[in-house]
């Protein structure tokens, strides 16, 4: 292979991002030795197992992902504005919005969510560390691996362009011959590991490392979702590996699962996919759902409305979510059994589904309501996620569908759902738990401008879309004519495009801000909670609680403050000295030889995949051979930050 | 805690393993003698065999992996309900879709 060949050529837009890469990447190295801080990034950040780090690390990640495909966004925004707009190629155009969907649902809003559960889940149910700490590093690294080596493909032998869905024979080595495909199949496949460990370590976390106290149904809502976001991972996330693996046999060892010719089955392709996809858009709206509970019955200084049928709602729709899945192709055309059988099941998911609605909305019934930036995210929510979920209902007719689908009504539909679900939740829940993170609050009044500017924005951008789509205008059609008149909706959604693309900014602007100039947290409870993280002083221990707090019902917390407030005083138990994991640097290098193998594989290059997936067994070698058992924290430690704290 | 039930464990014959372990050599040589020295129809073979499967899997379950033995066996068998639930909805769902209606195409 040509060295033109490896790198991407001819664009300008490509040598812009080559340059901009390679800039940052001099510009990281050069501050990291200019202020010494090599050691200090290993020790304390790349061999952590600290959940509240990988938390961390996941949401920066996320956020750098969330730039990266709001970046494909504004390109195709900028595309699609007039007709016959000459700024990109179709082909250009198609890589852009695969990655633009396969970055946002896998490697922005997965990682966003896990990140803040990282954070957030191990504090709420009083909990030390997750089950497995090391396990959860590997999950992060390999997460993270699998980004970078989907993200490389359009700078190193081209981005995939079919799609995120990637249906074959469009997916197949004869219409899509180049790499760029590969990159999309072992990317997903390395993060998908990360996943699948996630779920399993978090669910084990949560029914097993709950403080004794703490029963089943008095969990705080968010770790209920998590919880059972986690078993939908564990039931949906094998279903991906495998169609990814028989794809990638497909692709690269001549196979024949989902080719044309020789017995394939390319509709099955899309069939897994969305045995996975479908339940897949549930882990990434439930923990939405418990964070919108935890702000909501924070700001209206309430315990949360029907806390069972929340509970048992989510119970139905994590059932529901493995029936469903068929309404993304009715138009395969399976017949009128199973066309109305998956109608019927989608259109049952909504009821559930408004139960939760009805509840925020009695939480908020006579609640005394604070108008902070969270809780302005979870109110914006509401009403928004009602047009994505009405439309959706729309979308679950079965004969109506023939006419919405793959049009711009579908795109609407679900940027409604994920932006005002997903989205929404990660800038309110990120806004919420910042302090708990970073020991600083994000600053209210940038927090507010971000949340008006990227709220109008979002509806200006998605709501002409759904008349765009009745127009028929088709989805992932790189232009249009002038005689279709779809340009002034176009104008108008490029526009709200823009308002996001500033909200987004303003966010990162507060970031810093508030970095420099926020007031320093010495409560550890800022906004007067109700959960146990809140429990925890400012900043938070690497032990998390020097004594494992006590539960005593919903909203623990807020009993505990109750109770101070009778004047209450817990007698003065002595500090144990606290057992905790070890950091590991194994995590990261098997991961690297994870990409090193992924790499290998996606230009064929077995000899590296053959080294890098001997690498990996090599560090796991290691890891069971590695007989460290965590160390003791000090009573003197332990006393030592209690005394700092004011609490 | 679990200290303790490893030593329970230990501290007596393990019968449950060594019938465990004879059943499933036994049901093993009953598929493989039902499939290849059997005159059954092919029909009938494969209903037996998945039977014998489905049998050996529970023997697992319960001789091996102690699913009743723990104070969790609630929790246990709820979640192998599920996975059966699922494993059916995926797997039945599946042939269905991809069979139904094709018929209707010239293939």
């Amino acid at each position: 292979m040509k060295l033109d060949e490896f790198f991407v050529t001819g664009d300008p837009l490509i040598y812009g991002a080559d340059v901009s890469i390679a800039l940052t990447l001099i510009g990281a190295i050069f501050a990291l030795t200019y202020f010494k801080k090599w050691k200090w990034l290993w020790t304390e950040w790349l061999t952590t197992v600290d959940h509240k780090k990988l938390g961390i690390m996941y949401i920066i990640a996320a956020v750098l992902m969330l730039f990266r495909g709001g970046v494909d966004a504004m390109l195709m925004r900028a595309q699609l504005t007039v007709p016959d707009a000459g700024f990109l190629d179709a082909n250009h155009y198609n890589e852009i919005f695969t990655t633009h969907g396969t970055i946002m649902i896998i490697f922005m809003a997965m990682p966003f969510l896990i990140g803040l559960i990282n954070v957030v889940v191990p504090l709420q149910i009083g909990a030390r560390d997750v089950a497995y700490p090391f396990l959860n590093a590997v999950s992060f690294w390999t997460f993270f691996m699998g980004a970078m080596l989907f993200n490389i493909s359009f700078v190193i032998g081209g981005s995939p362009s079919a799609g995120w869905t990637s249906y074959v024979p469009l997916a197949g080595l004869e219409l899509s011959p180049s790499v760029g495909q590969n990159y999309y199949l072992l990317g997903l496949q390395i993060a998908g590991i990360g996943t699948l460990l996630t779920g399993i370590n978090f669910l084990v976390t949560i029914l097993k490392m709950r403080v004794p106290t703490m029963k089943l149904m008095h969990m705080p809502m968010f770790t209920w979702s998590s919880l059972i976001t986690m078993v939908i991972i564990i039931f949906a996330f094998p279903v991906l590996t495998v169609a990814l693996a028989l794809m990638t046999f497909d692709r690269l060892f001549g196979s024949h699962f989902f080719t044309m010719m020789d017995g394939g089955m390319p509709m099955l392709w899309a069939n897994l996919f969305w045995i996975w996809g479908h339940p897949e858009v549930y882990i990434v709206i439930l923990p939405a759902f418990g964070m919108f509970s935890e702000i909501i019955s924070t700001f209206a200084r309430k315990t949360l409305f029907g806390y069972k049928a929340m509970v048992y709602s989510m119970v139905v729709i994590a059932g529901l979510s493995f029936l469903v899945w068929v309404h993304h192709f009715f138009t395969m055309g399976a017949g009128g059994a199973v066309n109305s059988f998956f109608s019927i099941t989608t259109m049952l998911i909504a009821v559930p589904t408004g139960v939760k609605i009805f509840n925020w909305l009695f939480t908020l019934y006579k609640g005394r309501i604070r108008f902070t930036t969270p809780m302005l995210w979870s109110l914006a929510f509401i009403p928004n996620f009602v047009i994505g979920g009405v439309t959706g209902v729309m979308l679950a007719m079965a004969a109506a569908d023939y006419q919405y689908h793959n049009t711009y009504f579908l795109v609407a539909h679900f940027h409604y759902v994920l932006i005002s679900g997903t989205v929404y939740a990660c800038f309110a829940g990120l806004h919420f738990w910042y302090p708990k993170m970073f020991n600083h609050r994000l600053n209210e009044r940038l927090g507010k401008w971000t949340f008006w500017i990227f709220v109008a924005g979002f509806n200006l951008c998605f709501f002409p879309m759904y008349f765009l789509g009745l127009a028929g205008m088709p989805r992932r059609v790189y232009t249009y004519g002038a005689a279709d008149g779809w340009m002034n909706l176009n104008v108008l959604a490029t526009m709200g495009g823009v308002l996001m693309g500033i909200g987004f900014l303003i966010l990162v602007y507060n970031i810093y801000y508030s970095f420099r100039y926020s007031p320093r947290e010495t409560t550890g409870d800022p906004w007067d909670a109700r959960t146990l993280e809140w429990s925890t002083p400012a900043p938070v221990p690497h032990y998390n609680f020097a004594h494992l707090p006590e539960s005593k019902g919903h909203d623990a917390f807020w009993i505990m403050k109750q109770e101070r407030k009778q004047g209450k005083t817990q007698e003065k138990k002595p500090y144990k000295p606290i057992h905790m994991p070890s950091y590991s640097g194994v995590p990261i290098v098997m991961s690297v030889f994870f990409f090193i193998a992924g790499f290998g594989m996606v230009f064929s290059w077995h000899w590296m995949s053959i080294l890098g997936l001997i690498g990996v067994l090599a560090t796991m070698v290691i890891r069971s051979f590695d007989y460290d058992k965590g160390f003791y924290v000090s009573v003197e430690e332990i006393e030592e930050d209690q005394k700092r704290t004011t609490l | 805690m679990s200290n303790n039930e490893q030593t329970n464990s230990h501290s007596h014959f393990p019968w449950s393993h060594l019938i465990g372990f004879g059943l499933s050599i036994f049901l093993t040589l009953l598929a493989l003698w039902v499939g290849f020295a059997s005159d059954f129809s092919l029909r009938t073979i494969m209903i037996i065999v998945v039977i014998l499967a489905l049998i050996q899997a529970a023997i697992q379950l319960l001789m091996f992996m102690h699913i009743t033995e723990s104070d969790s066996s609630r929790i246990q068998v709820g979640t192998i309900l599920y996975a059966v639930f699922i494993a059916v909805a995926v797997v039945a769902g599946t042939i269905w879709v991809m069979s139904f209606g094709m018929h209707n195409m010239n293939m």
